[in-house]
């Protein structure tokens, strides 16, 4: 099965490890990854905050770019990118007059032939075969966190339930793990403002954190680079906002479902973690 | 020749805003068969109508066009006024210039031109008019009402003692509906039950109501004063003359853990049961889904305890047909009960509960006998939450009405819980109060400031558990859209009433309209709210929409009136729009070739045969007849008749293709 792939600016920096376990997973399941050809910057997180056309038409080109490359589908690992293409996506849709106006802009045609997918829905089509693939089940408990880009705004993404997702927990569940009921599945880790206010998003961060590891869990399992590596790379600043010492290791799907399929823990870029995942497989 | 008079209405502004009345009436006068045409500003009111009289006389007209509104309000009004003056109501026809026309269009000279073609299209219609006469049908003295709620024990009364006969069908093995599960009501607070059961032992004692619990309408046809219903009676497994209701089975049947459909699932019944103590009729069914003997052909401890042997274990569905003259619907509402609001953890929490679960919380007769427990592990609840508009007013994820009663009952319910926990906290979170009705909005001032109710004005945007408590987070947005975070011990959602299950199938049965939301569609939403679009069937309570107590029991009176009113006569007059074969002298007798191709197509069974025979008795011919008291007029037939045979009266091929080849 061949499938555009977009990976996005953090899957080439802070987030490496989620484009390397992508990549790493994606031949033993079947999947080829076509790279959209010259892709941009989707404008994430402060295009939409700053110029409504310019949220626009930056996304609109990468899907011009997928279209002229013949793909009618595209990978977005990154919850951002997925968020924003979909909403340009649908914006173009609904609005052919505005959708003119940027094909102006980019100097290029949209027609919306193009759909945008994350990595669960991905995932979720190979739930036939996973179950056979899993060599060393991911035998923890785990608190499948979603965040809020990949589920919101609902009429706009129409995936899984907005309030209460599954699809990840399910996919846990093929892998060999338990999922927790918890209570903080799909709230914000305070995504970008890790920089500006570190203060804030250790308070939203740590409130995730903390009810992940109260309800048992004993990783947190996520699909989106924001959400990991503010779990993960502000753990210090969490742990000092909870007064707590919490050593849960934050990994992506891709990254646990690769361990559970028997793949190199090194292949899928466990060691760049903050908080070591020591979840590799010989632990199992 | 004809001689036929057009009467072009302005509606006010309707029409003669936009179409130029006094030209359609003057280039009207030109055309051919046209002895007389004038505009009127209001042609429906008393001197308008006196025109047409006068004119009718006045120039011996032969046929009359009204060129004003939609047909459906007002050509009954036109055609009393033809036969007033003499002249056959059906040759008097409406062109209708507002919806068609002048409400559709700018004011434009094309406009007025497209107006006067109407009316010229109509002239030539009337040209082809042939005098009709009413149908006239008998009527069947007795009622039928469906649903056993206040509704429809209320429509059942007021019938039964206006002196006709009323079969009363209820779904459930008890009348009672919705309002014999509530603990008070609203603005009084007197008790359900005590308001509720004297009506339903009178309903049940009532010389002209029979009474038929745990069954369903499976099929009706007919028209209205002549219907015939098929009743599916289910299998109580009972004798219901040998039963004394003395509950012996009830005892002793070993199956006791099966959820209480009368509890809302929050208490525990037998396979064998009663729904609840005040039931009527007090005779038990077996819940065959749940029955040990059932499912393992072992048990039936039941009969051998029977003292007086009336259990039946092979009893089977019967069904029993009854002819009928009216119908009222009351099939009542659900209340919303998805897994919507997954982010208020209904369904996955316990202690977050339903309105009508609350209810028999509160419920004197309830599974805590009116104490105030929470259903997780029996705690007096400390402090609780009511959410309003939990489904209602979302657009996004529920229904975009409103449904009505959920402000007085959160009201109530906050109040019913202050008044049985005087120390305990009670929150309510709403977007608007809406409590119009008499002593409604006093009632949800006194929950406020006497028995001290915090109402803030805002969403809940998730309720979650932490340490054995319901953390409610929302917003209060009278107070700056400041952030709020309550640990309760219980939470109530105020979920949005819905239709009954399995409405649009009963209202396709009845060939009754209904809205979007499954709700019965009233046949005018001002001026017939207890009518449907079939004639003959009423309707009454919350199976129309979301209704309170008091709204659902005067609606139910009114559909009663409906119904005496329509059994005050002996016979009733129909449209005669109906199909008819043609016939001719002998030896054609018709162009009928008896294919009965129009049998097969006619959605109301309408069509039957006639023989035609010589004085020999040999059968000449077989020709397809109409039968006119079932036939709704609805032209399929027409169509399918490959020689021309049938014709709709009032709109015959002849009269369409008339219309057609002037325009």
């Amino acid at each position: 099965m061949k499938i555009g792939y977009y990976p996005g600016c953090s899957l080439l920096g802070s987030s490496r490890e989620f484009d390397e376990s992508v990549r790493a997973l994606a031949p033993a399941l079947g999947l080829e990854l076509v790279h959209v050809p010259d892709w941009n910057c989707c404008g994430a997180s402060s295009a939409h905050v700053l110029d409504h056309r310019l949220a626009l038409a930056l996304p609109a080109r990468i899907l011009a770019q997928a279209e002229a490359a013949g793909l009618t589908e595209i990978l977005a690992p990154c919850a951002a990118c997925y968020n924003r293409l979909s909403t340009a996506r649908d914006t173009l849709e609904k609005d052919p007059a505005l959708a003119r106006e940027i094909e102006a802009i980019i100097e290029q045609p949209v027609t919306g032939k193009v759909r945008i997918v994350n990595i669960l829905e991905v995932l979720d089509r190979f739930s036939d075969v996973i179950p056979g693939k899993i060599t060393k089940p991911f035998a923890h408990k785990v608190a499948c966190y979603y965040g809020c880009l990949l589920v919101r705004p609902p009429k706009v993404l129409k995936f899984d339930r907005a309030e209460d997702p599954r699809s990840m927990d399910r996919l846990m569940a093929a892998a060999g793990a338990a999922p927790q009921e918890w209570n903080f599945k799909t709230e914000c880790c305070g995504a970008a403002f890790s920089v500006t206010r570190t203060d804030l998003v250790a308070k939203m961060s740590g409130k995730i954190v903390d009810n992940a590891v109260k309800h048992g869990a004993e990783a947190i399992v996520v699909a989106c680079p924001m959400c990991q590596s503010n779990l993960d790379m502000r753990r210090p600043e969490i742990n000092a906002h909870l007064g707590a010492d919490h050593t849960i290791p934050v990994l992506f799907i891709t990254q646990a479902l690769g361990l559970a399929m028997g793949i190199d823990a090194n292949q899928l870029g466990l060691q760049r973690h903050m908080v070591p995942a020591v979840m590799t497989p010989a632990a199992v | 020749m004809s001689r036929i008079g057009v009467f072009t209405c302005h509606c006010g502004e309707n029409i003669g805003a936009t179409v130029d009345c006094a030209k359609v009436a003057e280039c009207t006068r030109n055309v051919p068969g046209v002895v007389h045409s004038v505009d009127y500003k209001y042609m429906c009111s008393d001197p308008g109508q006196t025109m047409i009289k006068e004119a009718i006389k006045e120039h011996n007209l032969t046929g009359v066009v009204v060129a004003a509104c939609s047909p459906r309000m007002h050509e009954p009004t036109f055609r009393n006024a033809v036969e007033e003056a003499g002249l056959n109501p059906y040759l008097c026809e409406m062109a209708n210039l507002r919806e068609h026309c002048s409400w559709v269009h700018e004011k434009v000279d094309a406009t007025t031109d497209k107006a006067a073609d109407l009316i010229r299209v109509m002239v030539e219609k009337v040209k082809h008019n042939t005098p009709l006469l009413p149908i006239r049908v008998p009527v069947t003295k007795r009622a039928l009402v469906l649903g056993g709620g206040i509704a429809g024990i209320q429509a059942a009364l007021d019938i039964a003692n206006a002196g006709h006969k009323v079969v009363l069908v209820e779904k459930s093995p008890s009348i009672g509906g919705h309002m014999s599960q509530l603990s008070e009501t609203f603005p009084t607070l007197d008790c359900s039950q005590c308001i509720l059961t004297p009506r339903m032992v009178e309903a049940a004692r009532h010389p002209n109501i029979t009474l038929m619990t745990y069954a369903e309408l499976e099929k009706l046809e007919g028209f209205i004063g002549n219907f015939k219903a098929t009743i599916r009676k289910k299998a109580r497994q009972l004798d219901e003359k040998l039963c004394t209701g003395c509950g012996m089975c009830i005892t002793k049947c070993p199956q006791k853990k099966i959820p209480d459909e009368f509890n809302e699932g929050l208490g525990k019944r037998s396979a064998i049961y009663v729904p609840f103590p005040q039931a009527v009729p007090n005779k038990p069914v077996i819940d065959k889904d749940n029955c040990t003997f059932y499912k393992s052909g072992k048990c039936k401890v039941c009969e051998k305890m029977c003292p007086t042997g009336a259990i039946r274990f092979d009893q089977q569905d019967e069904l029993v047909t009854l002819d009928v003259g009216a119908i009222v619907l009351a099939t009542g509402f659900k209340v919303m009960r998805t897994d919507k609001f997954p982010e208020y953890g209904y369904g996955k929490y316990a202690d977050v509960i339903d309105g009508l679960q609350f209810e028999r919380l509160a419920s004197a007769s309830g599974p805590t006998l009116g104490a105030m427990k929470r259903p997780s592990d029996g705690k007096a609840p400390e402090t609780i939450v009511f959410v309003a508009c939990s489904g209602s007013r979302d657009r996004a994820k529920g229904v975009p009405y409103c449904s009505k009663i959920c402000c007085m009952y959160t009201a109530k319910h906050a109040m019913l819980y202050k008044h049985k926990m005087h120390h305990g906290k009670a929150y309510v979170f709403y977007m608007d109060i809406r409590s119009g009705g008499k002593d409604y909005d006093e009632f949800v001032r006194r929950a406020i400031e006497e028995d001290d109710v915090k109402y803030i004005r805002g969403r809940v945007s998730r309720i979650y558990e932490e340490d054995g408590q319901l953390i409610v987070k929302g917003a209060d947005t009278l107070l700056g859209g400041e952030p709020v975070e309550i640990k309760a011990d219980m939470v109530v959602l105020a979920t949005a009433v819905q239709a009954q299950d399995g409405s649009e199938e009963l209202a396709q049965k009845l060939h009754v309209s209904y809205d979007p939301y499954h709700f019965f569609a009233e046949s005018h939403p001002k001026l017939k709210p207890v009518e449907t679009n079939t004639a003959g069937i009423y309707l009454a309570g919350a199976c129309q929409a979301p209704r309170d107590i008091p709204e659902t029991v005067a609606q139910a009176s009114g559909a009663a009136a409906k119904v005496a009113c329509l059994f005050s006569r002996d016979e009733l007059t129909r449209e005669p729009v109906v199909a008819v074969v043609n016939r001719l002298p002998a030896p054609t007798f018709s162009y009928c070739v008896g294919c009965f191709l129009c049998q097969s197509a006619c959605p109301y069974q309408a069509i039957e045969a006639e023989e035609i025979r010589g004085r020999d008795g040999t059968l000449i011919k077989t020709l397809a007849k109409v039968n006119a008291g079932l036939c709704q007029g609805c032209g399929t037939c027409v169509s399918t008749c490959r020689t021309k045979a049938i014709d709709i009266q009032g709109f015959s091929n002849e009269q369409i293709f008339a219309e057609l080849m002037t325009l």
